[in-house]
């Protein structure tokens, strides 16, 4: 095999990526003109794209700026019901759907990445586990929050209130939109799977041409060596913050995208074990690695569904897989024999220390 | 006078509630300092734990005592199996591979309890009734009096354990630095197994406790108190046993105070914030000792 | 700039302790002055009374026995470990309250003792990490591809480029930084520190595992950066044929404090440090 220069490969590389993405849209847009794709797969088609979307933001702050965050769906819930608040109070004002769809989105990924540059401040100062630890409670935080916020809208614009759905005092014609635990019950779908498509695409963009960037290098830098690379002279709060705001603005767009895809939708959806299940994709498809991500994730979003068959054992099945798969992933037999075949590069052993 | 009561009750119910997460967090902080993993699974072998005391003292009618020994027995062998079989292949591996094992160990233990013994909550009978004593006004329920004793004897014993005896000492010396205590002549591998067993152990005390206390059962009941506890030994400075200890008590106080006065609704949200608080301002927890980097 | 103004041009007059600017610079403005360098870590006292000053063009050589405190001292001029007591004056200003990186963009730049390079990236990248101060382009430009991205990014490479050619190491442009040779290794930690343009150039042992005839070519490297880029080199090393062939002013450290400063001809015959350091290495050697 020739030798590609690194700027060659990763060209190589993200075509593959790009193509792959399109072909799988245009595939299934075919499937779904003729009628090959089964209800219950063209239901998953947009919580893929969001997935996939949550998974490649997850993947900026875990495997490219290698902190552990334990509480992303925070961010997707954020983004969630900040956009369908938007969407829903905006559905007079903007009768186009598809522009109500992609305010929602912007709007929820601004929400998201306020909620971001919050969260980030104080949490990046710590490191490893407590760093983990802290967005974990973040996450349980914004869910507890929104949990207990009703927000409605009327003639004069939008009412808050934590108390209940009374003491938004909405006048006659208002209507509710949040109503604490019970979520948002009465959302237009406006979701579409093009939409959720193009979502990926940008996510893809954004995040593969930000690591190409001297930005992106300076975050790769203080993930490698945090010391080595402030002693150059690089920032680590601020590149951290960057990584971790960006991944948050992405996973709050996905967040619309999610909830405009359904009539109802509360925030315990957006818990801690969502949260988890996004970072099992990053991790499963690779730390760093944006087309691992983007493939584990649409894969394990199908699976269950494929476990239909199997009904009641899907979850232990899909549990019995996870422990698998990493198992023989880390096993250094299973590790040479695929690196030998050439299909995966065996990553080099981490920190080898030097007397 | 009324006002001093119920902070009183509020404060003996705090107590009761953060020793559970103390017993819990043991388990974490035991396992984190020695293997450096985040157990996931922890949460779930509580339930496992309360399930075969369920069982146990229903359909066997065993008595309580028994009932307790025997969840413990299970969950020891199932947290050494689970170790084996799952993490233990994965010694030299990232943490992270770790972690998504110990989640998918953690779906795994849900999922078999939702088949084995369906999703429908079970009403958890006291392992030593529902009596309480009463100081004046002040009512002390036996479930928070044994809570609190099994917590303060499990605390001193461990703390006996691994300061005076072999196998503490070596679980100490792995836990700074498992290949010098590998020379040194330790059995790293069995000193890994021995803590996973001890904290599987307290989880199925802690599971019994819990449900005693708080009387319904199900697949998912190990999960949330899992987090907490784990919060809570991150919260006193995770892998040192006092700090589990304390980190555990004041959560559980905080959130039964969070719950009293504040709003039930935000009580996670409130136990949380103060874990965020203190966390920055002491990175490494209450009792945590900061590492410097060498350089 | 403000602060730079408020700042008296002071002509420093060179304390009898500070005597190892050598002649050239001796009229100019010190680029590094300490003055009464200390830290403890806990009770122990690492480093003590550490006062020294380098020219603005001096190559400057710490030594000292394994545990002496060099390292500690690099750490504290770097603002790796905040230093409990003294000053620390880079080109006259006081760096108190810096931190790592605010310390390299005033100028000091350092190699590390056990290499800290960023293994998975390739040589090039890791260069032009070093160039992140220096050729600049906000993070949107690199996102959205915009013109700035690309007329910066060629420049970046050719700067890159340009720095590895001091070393002769534009072939290895494209390899693994972790994959590379041991002495190559050293090399690139030195082109990434170049790359930051600094006043101060800290090298940590920059001939360890090098054989001899790589040690001499890194002699004469040496001696060709500082002549380049008109900088001034401190360098920490227990080669004492590099040591004391290309260094000015040589200042032994033991036990955390100063025992000998001066040429390499006073060091070689000062008796403290031929007790403490030289001697026992005779006797060993």
């Amino acid at each position: 095999m020739k030798k590609l220069s690194p700027g060659r490969k990763r060209l190589v590389n993200n075509s593959i990526t790009y193509g792959m993405v399109a072909a799988a849209f245009i595939i299934l847009q075919v499937l779904r003109g003729q009628g090959m794709v089964s209800p219950s797969l063209e239901g998953q088609l947009v919580p893929i794209c969001a997935y996939v979307v949550m998974a490649i933001s997850l993947n900026l702050v875990v495997g490219i700026s290698g902190e552990l965050s334990l509480g992303h769906a925070g961010f997707m819930s954020v983004g969630a019901f900040s956009g369908v608040i938007a969407a829903m109070s905006l559905q007079n004002a903007i009768p186009s759907p598809a522009l109500r769809l992609v305010v929602a989105m912007v709007v929820g990924a601004l929400f998201a990445g306020v909620a971001g540059f919050i969260v980030g401040v104080p949490v990046l100062r710590l490191r490893g586990d407590y760093l983990a630890i802290v967005t974990l409670a973040f996450g349980e935080i914004i869910k507890n929050i929104i949990n207990i916020l009703y927000v409605g809208v009327d003639g004069s614009g939008l009412h808050f209130s934590t108390k209940n759905e009374a003491a938004l005092a909405l006048e006659s014609g208002g209507k509710a939109i949040l109503k604490g635990p019970m979520g948002v019950t009465a959302n237009v779908k406006l979701a579409t799977f093009t939409a959720g498509f193009i979502l990926v695409l940008i996510a893809i963009t954004v995040v593969l041409n930000l690591v190409n960037s001297r930005a992106g290098r300076a975050i790769l830098a203080l993930r490698d060596n945090r010391i080595a690379a402030e002693s150059v002279g690089i920032g680590a709060t601020k590149y951290k913050l960057m990584a971790f705001v960006t991944s948050a603005v992405l996973a709050g767009a996905a967040g619309a995208l999610y909830a405009m895809n359904y009539s109802s939708v509360a925030a315990k959806k957006f818990d801690f074990n969502t949260s988890i299940l996004v970072l099992v994709f990053v991790v499963l498809g690779g730390m760093g690695n944006i087309r691992g991500s983007i493939i584990a994730a649409a894969l394990l979003t199908v699976l269950p569904e494929l476990l239909r068959a199997v009904n009641d054992y899907r979850m232990l099945v899909y549990a019995v897989v996870l422990i698998l798969v990493m198992l023989a992933t880390n096993n250094p037999t299973i590790r040479d024999f695929f690196s030998r075949l050439g299909l995966k590069k065996a990553p080099a052993k981490k920190g080898v220390k030097q007397a | 006078m009324g006002i001093l009561l119920g902070i009183l009750n509020n404060l003996i119910k705090g107590i009761s509630l953060g020793s559970i997460y103390a017993i819990i967090a043991l388990g974490y902080t035991m396992v984190y300092g020695i293997a450096k993993m985040l157990n996931f699974a922890h949460g779930d072998v509580i339930m496992v734990g309360a399930y075969v005391c369920f069982f146990a003292m229903g359909q066997y009618k065993l008595h309580p005592i028994v009932a307790v020994l025997l969840a413990m027995a299970v969950c020891t062998v199932l947290g050494v199996i689970i170790e084996r079989l799952a993490y233990k292949p994965l010694r030299a591996a990232p943490s992270l591979a770790v972690l998504i094992t110990a989640i998918g160990v953690s779906y795994f233990l849900q999922n078999s309890a939702l088949l084995l013994w369906k999703s429908d909550t079970k009403i958890f009978p006291s392992v030593v009734g529902t009596g309480s004593f009463k100081i004046g006004e002040l009512s002390i329920t036996h479930v928070a009096l044994v809570t609190v004793a099994a917590c303060v004897v499990i605390m001193l014993a461990l703390t006996f354990f691994t300061s005076r005896t072999k196998m503490g000492k070596a679980m100490r010396a792995c836990s700074e630095d498992k290949g010098a205590a590998m020379l040194m002549g330790i059995d790293v591998n069995r000193t890994i197994s021995m803590t996973f067993a001890i904290g599987s152990a307290l989880a199925a005390v802690a599971g019994v406790l819990l449900c005693s206390a708080y009387p319904t059962l199900m697949p998912t009941t190990g999960s949330l108190p899992g987090i907490k506890a784990f919060t809570a030994a991150v919260f006193g400075g995770i892998g040192s046993i006092p700090g589990a200890m304390l980190g555990g008590i004041l959560l559980g106080i905080i959130e039964i105070f969070a719950k009293a006065y504040i709003s039930t609704a935000l009580s996670d949200a409130i136990v949380f914030a103060v874990l965020i608080i203190v966390l920055l301002v002491k990175p490494s927890g209450l009792l945590g000792k900061t590492i410097r980097e060498k350089v | 700039m403000s602060r730079m103004e408020q700042r008296k041009p002071t002509r420093l007059v060179p304390v009898p302790s500070v005597n190892m600017v050598p002649e050239r610079d001796v009229d100019k403005r010190p680029i590094l002055e300490c003055r009464n360098l200390g830290i403890d870590f806990g009770g122990l006292t690492a480093v003590d009374e550490f006062d020294m000053a380098i020219g603005r063009t001096e190559i400057a050589g710490l030594i000292g026995p394994n545990g002496a405190g060099k390292t500690t001292v690099f750490n504290l001029l770097t603002k790796v470990y905040q230093p409990t007591r003294g000053t620390i004056l880079l080109d006259g200003k006081d760096t108190h309250n810096m931190s790592i990186t605010q310390v390299n963009r005033a100028g000091i730049a350092r190699t590390f003792q056990n290499i800290r390079l960023f293994d998975k990236l390739s040589v090039e990248d890791n260069v032009k990490i070093g160039l992140h101060n220096q050729i600049r382009y906000p993070m949107w430009n690199g996102v959205f591809r915009l013109p700035g991205y690309w007329k910066k990014e060629k420049l970046a490479h050719e700067s890159a480029m340009e720095l590895l050619h001091i070393f002769d190491m534009e072939d290895l442009a494209n390899h693994q930084a972790g994959s590379l040779p041991y002495g190559a290794q050293r090399r690139l930690e030195i082109v990434r520190a170049l790359a930051t343009n600094p006043s101060l150039l800290l090298l940590d042992e920059p001939a360890a595992g090098m054989n001899p005839s790589e040690t001499a070519d890194l002699m004469e490297n040496i001696l060709k950066i500082r002549d380049t880029f008109h900088i001034a080199i401190m360098l920490i090393e227990h080669d004492m044929n590099l040591v004391m062939g290309i260094c000015e002013g040589i200042c032994v450290l033991n036990f955390g404090k100063i025992i000998a400063k001066g040429t390499p001809e006073d060091i070689q015959n000062n008796p403290r440090v031929i007790e403490a350091y030289l001697g026992s290495q005779k006797k060993e050697g």
